[in-house]
């Protein structure tokens, strides 16, 4: 029987929590040999090619390719986590919520005090993603499973719900694991 | 001395002056009921239901409600656990509550009912209000982002300071705590010993250049879940341990 698939990603996030994976350190060889990593930065594997039984999600949706990937983990992924607090509560980048979004472009690339732009173009082209009008939570876009708060969850929080999940055992963390700084 | 009366909580039997509130009694016996608008100290008013107990089976509020002789008080049940959850979820996405970088992080009574309770996440759409951040005052801040309008600033600066710096104005959604009426923090005689400043249970009213001093993992729920001094100090007793 082949190994379980596993997905990662990250929307509109810092890749913290990426680093946070990477922290659960030499658990890492231990995860592979129970699972095979599939779509994720740690492959460079761009698109789902096969069904994966987890997906973690790091990062909530800023913008319209944020909620084609998520929506592509949740027909590829059987079991979908959102990990971090981006991805919980939309996190850092949903700051931006306050201020209307043409406000935030104008701030960015025309009045900023660092910015050169004579010209006061904001960039709009077909190759570029739309932004959202707000930042949402994973959950907001797509059915979520499991929640894993903390910016970034530590690596004991990540390696605890993966493992539950592995053993299809309730993720049921406790107390010092459950965390949203 | 006061009449004492008998009843019970979760079947457990609890004596207690009569006129005690229902919170105050349990947690005398050792039985934490979760609490965010009330502080010891301060004249309880039932305003967050985060206490809601079912006495007799009609839901009240255990900070404002009196004991009396053979009621049949149920506090740890999925029902009440649901409602305080389903509160405490409401409250994080009415405001904005950036944990991540909140100076109150760790120390927070609205995070630390939140991680007793179990939430990872809220059911709720997040709402975003725009608020304000009053940063007039040389010692003090007061962010709004983060005010749950639990009114313990309010009835700690009028009770215990005699000065009355805070108070609410506008209803429902768009209520807001203002300073006096309409004013800046800098402008009242708000001071920095006063116990308002200390009556927040979240990041709202902060004392500046005091931020990040503990280190994570060493903060006041960091290990413990909130309660847990209420709940040890019966453990004590019953083992045989120092009595209350």
């Amino acid at each position: 029987m082949s190994k379980p698939r596993l997905a990662t990603c990250s929307l509109a996030g810092c890749f913290g929590c990426h680093m946070s994976i990477l922290d659960i350190d030499e658990r890492i060889l231990e995860l592979a040999e129970v699972i095979q990593f599939h779509k994720s930065p740690i492959t460079d594997i761009k698109t789902f090619t096969e069904h994966c039984r987890i997906g973690l999600v790091e990062g909530g949706c800023a913008n319209e390719e944020n909620v084609e990937v998520l929506r592509a983990f949740r027909r590829n992924c059987d079991i979908l986590v959102s990990m971090g607090d981006c991805a919980t509560m939309g996190g850092i980048p949903a700051l931006r919520n306050f201020v209307e979004i043409e406000e935030c472009l104008r701030e960015a690339y025309v009045d900023g005090p660092s910015t050169h732009n004579p010209d006061g173009v904001i960039p709009r082209d077909i190759e570029l993603p739309l932004l959202l009008d707000k930042v949402r939570p994973a959950h907001e876009v797509v059915r979520m499973d499991y929640f894993l708060p903390g910016c970034p969850p530590s690596a004991d929080t990540i390696w605890a719900a993966v493992t539950a999940l592995l053993s299809e055992s309730p993720v049921d963390l406790p107390y010092p694991l459950v965390k949203y700084d | 001395m006061s009449e004492i009366v008998t009843f019970t909580i979760d079947g457990r039997r609890i004596s207690a002056e009569a006129g005690q509130t229902i919170l105050a009694a349990a947690q005398a016996c050792g039985i934490y009921i979760p609490r965010l608008c009330h502080k010891d100290g301060l004249t309880p008013v039932g305003g967050c239901r985060v206490c809601t107990v079912r006495v007799n089976g009609r839901p009240a509020s255990a900070c404002t409600q009196p004991v009396a002789a053979g009621i049949v008080v149920d506090n740890d049940t999925e029902e009440l656990r649901s409602w305080r959850r389903q509160i405490v979820e409401m409250l994080f996405v009415e405001g904005n509550h950036f944990c991540m970088f909140c100076e109150k992080s760790g120390n927070c009574e609205l995070q630390a009912l939140a991680y007793r309770f179990g939430i990872t996440a809220p059911r709720y759409p997040y709402l975003w209000p725009k608020r304000d951040v009053d940063a007039s005052h040389p010692d003090i801040i007061l962010d709004r982002n983060r005010c749950i309008m639990c009114g313990r600033c309010e009835r700690t600066s009028r009770d215990l300071d005699g000065k009355s710096v805070f108070g609410f104005v506008e209803r429902g959604i768009h209520k807001t705590l203002a300073v006096n009426a309409d004013a800046r923090l800098a402008d009242t005689d708000l001071d920095l010993t006063d116990q308002a400043v200390n009556a927040c249970p979240v990041g709202a009213i902060l004392k500046k250049r005091t931020a990040y001093r503990t280190p994570v993992g060493q903060r006041q729920f960091d290990r413990e879940p909130i309660g847990t001094s209420v709940e040890t100090r019966a453990k004590l007793t019953i083992d045989g341990g120092e009595p209350r």
